[in-house]
């Protein structure tokens, strides 16, 4: 019975598939003739090019350098579970000179609490349960500036603001979580630039049959490379 | 593709080294002519960092690289700097023609043939972060997959589906489209709770959404879908779920 009504289900499903896309196959067919003009042109194109030397400016053989990836470390405050040191890394994609998105993973281990120190063999967490990863999404607004060090050397810098929001793994559970923070960014040339950053990680944990909202706060360093 | 990029920067770099080791000539970069009265130089790729240099009309400069919307320039005489997009756009070719920047029209968005994003919403009462990738076959037709991670009080899940979009009207700036697809879901309870185990099922989902082309590579993307996930209990589950994000097209 049960498969017969997934059987029906499926079936309905491809009727539609074919009604949603044999709908648009006299639009794909217009796009094949399209494409067809657009690709003689190119071709064309590229044959007279050839034939003389390079005057114009091809944009998409310019070097592009949108792309930052970083490495990071430092120390993490997971709430209640005191101070650990935190590692991960980051890629960003700078949209404009002043926005970016940037995804990040991070991994830590979670101390033991005061009441567990206390009270010597009682834990509250196993060992895996401690492991504290997390991943976020988040976007960057960079406020431009310059840092003089001496007389002789200028460099381009960037403080920035940031929010996202991702999941962190801990005390056996994902917890959706909600991140803010601020960083400086600092380049040392066109390709690599350091990184202080400063971050809230926000999740509600229900560990002790309690919910309560954690704020774990992050203080890292990183170095990065543009692409 | 970026692994293989890197590599193979790594191995112009090693040759590099090596040319310049060996006594090489340098690397050629693109020219142009300045064709504005002058064009300003600035420290940095960005409106804020100060102007520290003028190259006066006539002059040519190399194209070195591009961040976002500037580019770094040198000068015939070797200063480096960075210059706006829109001032490189009114420069000349060695030829004497306009320097063509391609601008980014909804026509673009249309022609586009690889976009990306990251979405967020809310997918039966838990949060639901999502990242997608798309291949657009033509402007109206399109494949993609997508990744999804589900958080909620009760339960945990992780989802990979693999849709068929049709977008009909893709000129318009609130675009329509309708999506098809099935994927497998990982549902992980949450710790808490005793006498549940992980379980994986496979789902079909129907979605429409709307696209609006918001400048630049941009696209503001909202989506609506009933999933069915085919459980080996007596019925199956459904879900609803609605997610907003935005999209970057290459």
């Amino acid at each position: 019975m049960e498969t017969r009504r997934v059987g029906i289900f499926l079936m309905r499903i491809y009727l539609a598939f074919i009604l949603v896309f044999g709908l648009s196959a006299p639009a794909l067919a217009d796009n094949h003739d399209l494409d067809g003009s657009v690709d003689t042109e190119d071709s064309l194109g590229q044959v007279v090019e050839q034939s003389v030397e390079r005057r114009t400016i091809d944009e998409a053989a310019i070097d592009t350098e949108n792309l930052e990836v970083t490495a990071f470390a430092g120390f993490i405050s997971i709430e209640d579970f005191g101070v650990s040191s935190v590692a991960g890394g980051k890629i960003a994609y700078h949209l404009s000179e002043n926005l970016f998105v940037e995804g990040t993973v991070g991994t830590s281990t979670a101390n033991e609490t005061t009441f567990e120190r206390l009270n010597g063999d009682i834990q509250l967490l196993t060992d895996d349960q401690r492991d504290y990863t997390f991943y976020n999404i988040s976007v960057g607004y960079n406020l431009l500036g310059e840092t003089f060090i001496g007389d002789d050397y200028a460099f381009n810098t960037a403080v920035y603001v940031i929010a996202g929001a991702g999941s962190t793994e801990f005390a056996g559970d994902s917890l959706f979580t909600f991140n803010f923070g601020s960083g400086y960014r600092f380049l040392i040339n066109d390709s690599f630039a350091f990184h202080i950053d400063f971050r809230d990680h926000v999740f509600d944990l229900d560990l002790l049959g309690e919910s309560k909202t954690a704020h774990n706060l992050e203080l890292s360093i990183g170095a990065s490379l543009f692409f | 593709m970026r692994i293989w990029r890197c590599l193979q920067r790594g191995m112009l770099c090693a040759l590099l080294v090596l040319s310049q080791a060996v006594g090489a000539e340098e690397e050629s970069f693109q020219r142009v002519q300045v064709a504005d009265p002058f064009v300003e130089m600035h420290t940095g790729a960005g409106s804020a960092f100060p102007i520290f240099h003028v190259v006066d009309r006539g002059e040519e400069i190399e194209l070195l690289l591009r961040r976002h919307d500037w580019f770094k320039i040198r000068t015939a005489r070797g200063v480096e700097g960075w210059v706006s997009r829109e001032q490189i756009a009114r420069t000349l070719n060695l030829d004497g023609s306009d320097v063509q920047l391609a601008e980014l029209t909804q026509d673009d968005f249309n022609q586009r043939r690889w976009e990306g994003g990251v979405m967020g919403g809310d997918f039966g009462g838990a949060a639901v972060i999502s990242t997608y990738a798309a291949y657009h076959f033509t402007p109206n037709l399109s494949a993609e997959a997508s990744l999804s991670h589900a958080l909620g009080d009760v339960s945990n899940s992780i989802f990979f589906s693999f849709n068929g979009v049709n977008q009909p009207f893709p000129e318009w700036t609130y675009s329509p489209f309708f999506s098809l697809g099935s994927g497998v879901i990982q549902t992980e309870p949450d710790a808490t709770l005793v006498a549940s185990e992980d379980r994986s099922d496979q789902f079909l989902r129907a979605g429409i959404g709307v696209r609006r082309f918001l400048g630049k590579r941009f696209v503001l993307r909202f989506e609506y879908d009933q999933m069915t996930i085919i459980t080996s209990r007596d019925d199956n589950d459904k879900v609803k779920q609605w997610k907003l994000g935005v999209s970057v097209f290459f």
